[in-house]
């Protein structure tokens, strides 16, 4: 859209000032300070005294340090569980809610719910609804005679925090979801049941391709999401010292840079992150042109 | 194909179909309110009952509720401070994006498609990315371990605020602007008593957005107040007393409701633009 008024007089300075808050904004919170990061990638610095130039050494120290590699390596799981799971449920919720229904925006409601409360307070619930004693999950196994097992450990919690997450942000793809197939004209429907398409057929030929732009974005949010997962993961996973069952990247750059201080090796895993989500969104936007209806 | 009568098949379909739709409705309402009402339930029981078979509180107790007050006593003053971070940030976001948005959707100047595009590159920029310098500036600052970082921030614009806003001014009629000039109004004018009133559902929007996401922050409050029990926010506070009181579930699970509620109430006053909002901008 074309702007429209040409700054006269004391208009010009005006502009000028309503502008200075976000100038400030670009210079300190985006683009400043991804550009400090980079540089701080290239130093030594631990927040105390004068940082060094060290060129590459913060990153070939990453690329070597297996517990980088493993924290990335479980962020690529966890993302890779995720958005599906994420996808495959926020997408059957909308489609079940496309219905005019009596009660459909109780349920729409209840649903979305989880997406707006705190992550830390949805947390604080699942690690009771985990607790191995007396915890929801293990009471209800436990009516069926399965003895009380330990979430938390080792060889289940990669689960059970990825569940948790997914129960938080199911919500916000459903009511995206229902927005799109809203959108679907009822016409598309009707033509292809004369024309004898069954239920399956109607969803893959028109109902699928005609979501596609909603779905692609929604990939695109929850991918973003899952490389940056903190939250549950700080809340479920941790334990004593900094240590943690479950150590996503974020959590390796919070624990590096927050609470070692090391914040030239932090920078450095936070650019190597950004890198990641750039590989990413670069393969997804070039998947779009295939796979991605626009009428 | 056709057997029987088309019109009763079909109503048999329907209502099966209806039925089947409902029983996973059902189901889908245990698994997202189920944690919810188990959260709510446990709150209301003797920590002696916690482990009880039965779901409901028996016998119904507030005990955790007054704990809150007595041994939880910072309790409140995190519930104050992340209210305080929380409409300061919206005050901030409102008045920063508005006045931005107002100045690049209505008036010409150099360099306005290339801030424009400066400001939206904050959408794309993972915020990992921007902590540690962040941090820097406000240690250099010396206002690490103050409040002041958890708001302060939100005065100076955003990728989002800004674009949603600019969308809206844009689709305002520019006449309006300029017919105000003519009568001699100046810019702040124009911006106060023209265009912010008519931009209310966009900012009312992006109020909602902006104090809930704030309220629900967890990284930068564990960033800049990670052990201040009198000046942190509530997210931080409920991540230590779930290490302080661990294994109390029925204390823990009524610190938990003291924070879901005022994300409920807003929820229930304003669901419909929540909803709305969401489907939009696919942001929460």
């Amino acid at each position: 859209m074309e702007a429209r008024l040409k700054p006269r007089g004391s208009d010009r300075l005006w502009v000028l000032l309503f502008l200075i808050p976000s100038l400030f904004g670009v210079a300190l919170g985006g683009v400043g300070s991804s550009a400090v990061s980079i540089l701080l990638s290239f130093t030594d610095w631990n927040n105390v005294s004068p940082p060094h130039w060290v060129g590459l050494a913060n990153y070939i120290a990453s690329l070597k340090d297996s517990q980088f590699l493993e924290a990335v390596s479980t962020t690529l799981r966890f993302t890779i569980v995720y958005v599906p799971l994420c996808l495959v449920t926020a997408l059957s919720a909308a489609l079940l809610l496309n219905r005019r229904l009596p009660g459909q925006g109780f349920f729409r409601a209840a649903f979305f719910f989880p997406s707006l409360t705190s992550a830390v307070a949805v947390a604080l619930v699942f690690s009771w609804i985990y607790a191995k004693d007396g915890g929801l999950l293990n009471r209800a196994l436990g009516l069926v005679g399965i003895p009380p097992i330990t979430w938390m450990g080792s060889k289940t919690i990669f689960w059970a925090v990825t569940i948790a997450n997914v129960w938080g942000a199911v919500g916000e793809g459903m009511i995206v979801f229902l927005a799109a197939l809203q959108a679907v004209p009822s016409l598309y429907y009707e033509a292809a049941r004369i024309d004898g398409a069954g239920s399956l057929r109607r969803f893959f030929k028109i109902t699928l391709p005609l979501i596609s732009p909603a779905i692609f974005f929604q990939i695109v949010i929850y991918t973003v999401n899952a490389l940056q997962a903190f939250e549950y993961i700080y809340m479920l996973a941790r334990r004593q010292q900094g240590a943690s069952e479950m150590t996503t990247a974020v959590y390796l750059i919070y624990r590096n840079g927050f609470r070692w201080f090391n914040m030239g090796l932090a920078s450095t895993e936070a650019v190597l992150l950004a890198l990641v989500i750039v590989i990413f969104m670069v393969l997804y936007f070039r998947a779009e042109k295939r796979f991605v209806y626009y009428e | 194909m056709n057997k029987g009568n088309p019109s009763r098949r079909a109503r048999l379909a329907s209502a099966l179909g209806s039925g089947a739709t409902y029983i996973l409705l059902l189901l889908g309402l245990i698994v997202f309110a189920g944690p919810f009402l188990w959260m709510l339930a446990t709150s209301f029981k003797i920590p002696a009952e916690q482990f009880s078979k039965s779901l409901l509180p028996h016998p119904f107790t507030l005990v955790n509720y007054e704990r809150l007050f007595t041994s939880a006593r910072f309790l409140w003053l995190q519930v104050f401070n992340s209210f305080q971070v929380s409409i300061l940030s919206t005050i901030g976001q409102i008045l920063s994006c508005s006045m931005a948005a107002f100045v690049l959707s209505l008036y010409r100047f150099r360099g306005r498609a290339l801030l424009f595009a400066l400001i939206l590159a904050g959408l794309v920029i993972p915020a990992q990315v921007t902590l540690i310098p962040n941090f820097i500036l406000f240690s250099k600052l010396g206002l690490v371990g103050t409040k002041v970082p958890l708001w302060i921030t939100s005065f100076l614009g955003g990728a989002f605020g800004t674009f949603l806003l600019r969308q809206y001014f844009s689709a305002l009629p520019g006449e309006l602007a300029e017919a105000a000039r003519v009568d001699g109004a100046s810019l702040p004018r124009i911006f106060f008593t023209i265009y912010l009133p008519m931009a209310k559902p966009a900012l009312a929007g992006l109020a909602i957005l902006t104090f809930t996401g704030s309220w629900n922050e967890l990284t930068r409050p564990l960033i800049y107040l990670p052990s201040n029990q009198r000046l942190t926010t509530l997210t931080v506070g409920l991540s230590l007393y779930q290490a302080q009181y661990a294994g109390q579930w029925s204390f823990l699970m009524a610190c938990a409701v003291v924070s879901v509620l005022p994300i409920l109430l807003i929820f229930l006053v304003a669901q419909r633009r929540i909803i709305e909002g969401s489907a939009i901008t696919g942001l929460k």
